[in-house]
């Protein structure tokens, strides 16, 4: 962003890759494929790259008020410094942050999480997804708590999977009733508490029952937490777990 | 005499309703120990919610048998008391059927009253069938042991009696019309205690009259009894479902709310013009407690809430923590918060208007730290719950206290926090090293 705001650029959306995004080796993956597509369909983007900092939504759900506020006050006064308007996040977590919690603490941005982003793209013709490379496939969709309930986002990423021509099979649970996949709240960062079984092993199970090859994820953590279930039921060879964004570059060869 | 009974009515009425009203004043007090919100805002919306949620049931239905049954009691309860205010005129002053002279629609009204009186009493054999013979899981949590499980099935047995003594006092009533006794103007149509006047037909009228009216005043008795019965029990809901709705939360669920003493704090720490030297005023006040620890840290809105439970459990069934055998059950987060509350309430009246410490807090003693580390946060309870109750609120509250009044928070959540604070992520990486991934393939 200091980058081109020196070249005297202002760009059409401010890309935040997240912690996740940046540190997580499955994670990068997704960024890296989500780039790809915004360098195909010729948007000008930023990143924030070493200025970006995490918003703070970890430490709010573990009750941690200050350190939130401390995170969000810094990162709204570098964006505001830069002028940002429009963000767009692989993170629901960032996004439900950013959207609903910044503009209270002084940080009014259009927010938009990446599958809706995707969206605008195809609907603008900026993208097309004809290949046939998913034609047929069948995908089943967990729906991350933080862009589903938390937010209402249940249709952007279906429509992408259905664009795909790929066949959508619904989980047990699924939209409103959506399953968490265990790491919301702060708990991809602890051990959980005693229990009968793990929350990932549970949606894991949900999704295989569906009998699809890939399992769409549209959130970093929900991403590891269904790989590691997979893994936990050595399922890797017949089903594999894809955030929709790879999902898209994959489509097209990118 | 002659106008004993009328006397006793008035007498057993203003009672109850006497009793009734000095419960209600303590419920509202009791709630008034919340800390004040304003939720004063976005009115019509939140008139939409009341008669979308609350009147039209909408919440209910999602699962559609249990929603339908429901439904059924809910009408039949709404519908059925425009007898009970015929009843209450009759009993004033020693009328009958007073309603009567209306006709067609009399009779359409009595019979419409009868058929909703079945198909009560069908609901209700199902509501306890699927409680204690079918014993779905959420019914059979471990905080339903005892006076909840009770409680629920006298709730069942109460609306049972009731309907079959309404349902008596019509048959008694249509058979003493059929013989033409005095008093009984014919009037109404009994499609439903039609069928049970013929076991009455060998009774005489005076017989048939003892009937009519031990049934006719064991259903108000009755009634008024249940009236009263409510505060005790979990069965609130009926009134309180409907501000309980209209006070929810509106906007996305995922938006927790900011504290403004904490941005009050930041603001003046990142302000480049403060003086970091500056004697801090003077101030008097004791700064707020951030967080919850118990019922008086909560706002009066998650208070009206622990009210407004009536323990369907909904919530805990769509708990992820909860279905994979984690101690969290959101239903008891609210039912901890309800006794608490009581229980503080008693205190305060017990000392004259001050609440002496009886060394117990909703934290530990009532709701445990494993159970709130438990939550992901994901709102499904809230989603869930057919009332609009918020248990995820509570949990957010209570982590707030133990993290930053307590520093109390799990050994690997201090990392986490101690890694944001140090270089800006939750895992300990540098932040200079945040765009290393675009320089990778």
């Amino acid at each position: 962003m200091a980058e081109v705001t020196a070249a005297g650029i202002q760009p059409e959306v401010l890309f935040w890759v997240g912690c996740a995004g940046s540190f997580d080796d499955r994670a990068k993956k997704i960024t890296k494929a989500f780039v790809k597509i915004l360098n195909e369909a010729n948007v000008s983007f930023a990143v924030l790259g070493t200025e970006e900092s995490c918003t703070g939504d970890p430490a709010k759900r573990a009750g941690n008020e200050f350190l939130f506020q401390m995170q969000a006050m810094t990162n709204i006064e570098v964006m505001n410094s830069y002028g940002v308007k429009k963000l767009v996040t692989a993170c629901p977590h960032c996004f439900n942050t950013l959207k609903n919690e910044y503009p209270g603490l002084g940080g009014q941005y259009e927010v938009v999480h990446h599958t809706q982003f995707l969206n605008e793209l195809l609907a603008e013709g900026r993208i097309s997804v004809e290949s046939g490379k998913f034609k047929g496939k069948r995908i089943t969709y967990h729906d991350p708590c933080y862009l589903g309930r938390a937010n209402g986002v249940y249709e952007a990423p279906r429509e992408l999977i259905k664009k795909l021509d790929a066949e959508l099979v619904e989980m047990k649970n699924s939209k409103k009733r959506g399953l968490c996949c265990g790491a919301g709240g702060a708990q991809m960062f602890k051990e959980p508490e005693k229990g009968d079984k793990d929350i990932n092993i549970e949606r894991t199970e949900q999704a295989l029952e569906t009998q699809a090859e890939i399992i769409a994820a549209a959130c970093p953590f929900c991403n590891t937490m269904l790989t590691d279930g997979v893994k936990g039921k050595e399922k890797e060879s017949s089903i594999q777990v894809m955030d929709i964004a790879e999902l898209i570059a994959s489509a097209k060869d990118l | 005499m002659e106008y004993l009974p009328n006397v006793i009515f008035a007498i057993v009425l203003l009672a109850s309703i006497g009793f009734f009203t000095k419960n209600v004043g303590q419920i509202i007090r009791n709630i008034n120990l919340g800390k004040q919100i304003d939720v004063s805002d976005q009115k019509s919306t939140r008139w939409k919610n009341m008669a979308r949620i609350a009147m039209g049931q909408t919440k209910m239905v999602v699962r559609p048998i249990p929603g339908l049954l429901h439904i059924i009691v809910y009408l039949g309860f709404i519908i059925i008391n425009i007898e009970v205010l015929e009843i209450i005129i009759d009993g004033l002053f020693g009328t009958h059927r007073i309603f009567a002279p209306l006709g067609a629609l009399y009779s359409f009204l009595i019979a419409t009253f009868e058929i909703l009186a079945l198909l009560v009493i069908v609901a209700v054999i199902l509501f306890w069938l699927r409680r204690n013979i079918l014993r779905l899981k959420r019914f059979i949590k471990p905080e339903m042991k005892g006076w909840p499980k009770m409680d629920a099935n006298l709730i069942l047995y109460i609306e049972l009696a009731l309907m079959i003594f309404f349902l008596t006092m019509n048959a008694a009533d249509f058979q003493l019309q059929q013989l033409g006794a005095e008093h009984y103007t014919k009037a109404g149509v009994f499609p439903v205690s039609g069928l049970i006047a013929s076991l009455f037909s060998d009774m005489s009228i005076p017989d048939l009259i003892l009937l009519e009216r031990t049934a006719w005043w064991l259903h108000i008795l009755g009634i008024l009894m249940f009236l009263n019965y409510l505060y005790y029990s979990k069965h609130l809901h009926i009134l309180l479902a409907f501000p309980n709705t209209y006070y929810a939360k509106l906007g996305p669920k995922g938006q927790f709310k900011n504290l403004d003493s904490v941005t009050r704090e930041v603001r003046l720490m990142m302000d480049p013009s403060a003086d970091p030297y500056a004697v801090p005023a003077e101030s008097t006040d004791t700064p707020d407690k951030f967080g919850a620890s118990d019922v008086q840290d909560l706002s009066w809105v998650q208070l009206l809430n622990a009210y407004t439970c009536t323990e369907c459990g909904r919530c805990t069934s769509e708990c992820p923590a909860n279905q994979t055998g984690k101690k969290l059950s959101p239903r008891k987060i609210m039912m901890d918060t309800r006794d608490r509350l009581e229980e503080v309430g008693k205190n305060i009246k017990a000392n004259n208007g001050v609440f002496l410490d009886d060394g117990k807090q909703l934290l530990d003693t009532y709701i445990s730290r494993e159970e709130l580390w438990a939550c992901t946060s994901c709102n499904a309870c809230v989603e869930a719950c057919p009332v609009s109750i918020d248990p995820l609120s509570i949990i957010m509250d209570m982590r707030q206290f133990l993290v930053m009044e307590q520093s109390a928070a799990p050994s690997d959540l201090n990392n986490m926090m101690g890694n944001i604070e140090n270089n800006g992520a939750p895992w300990p990486f540098n932040q200079m090293d945040r765009l290393n991934w675009s320089k990778e393939n």
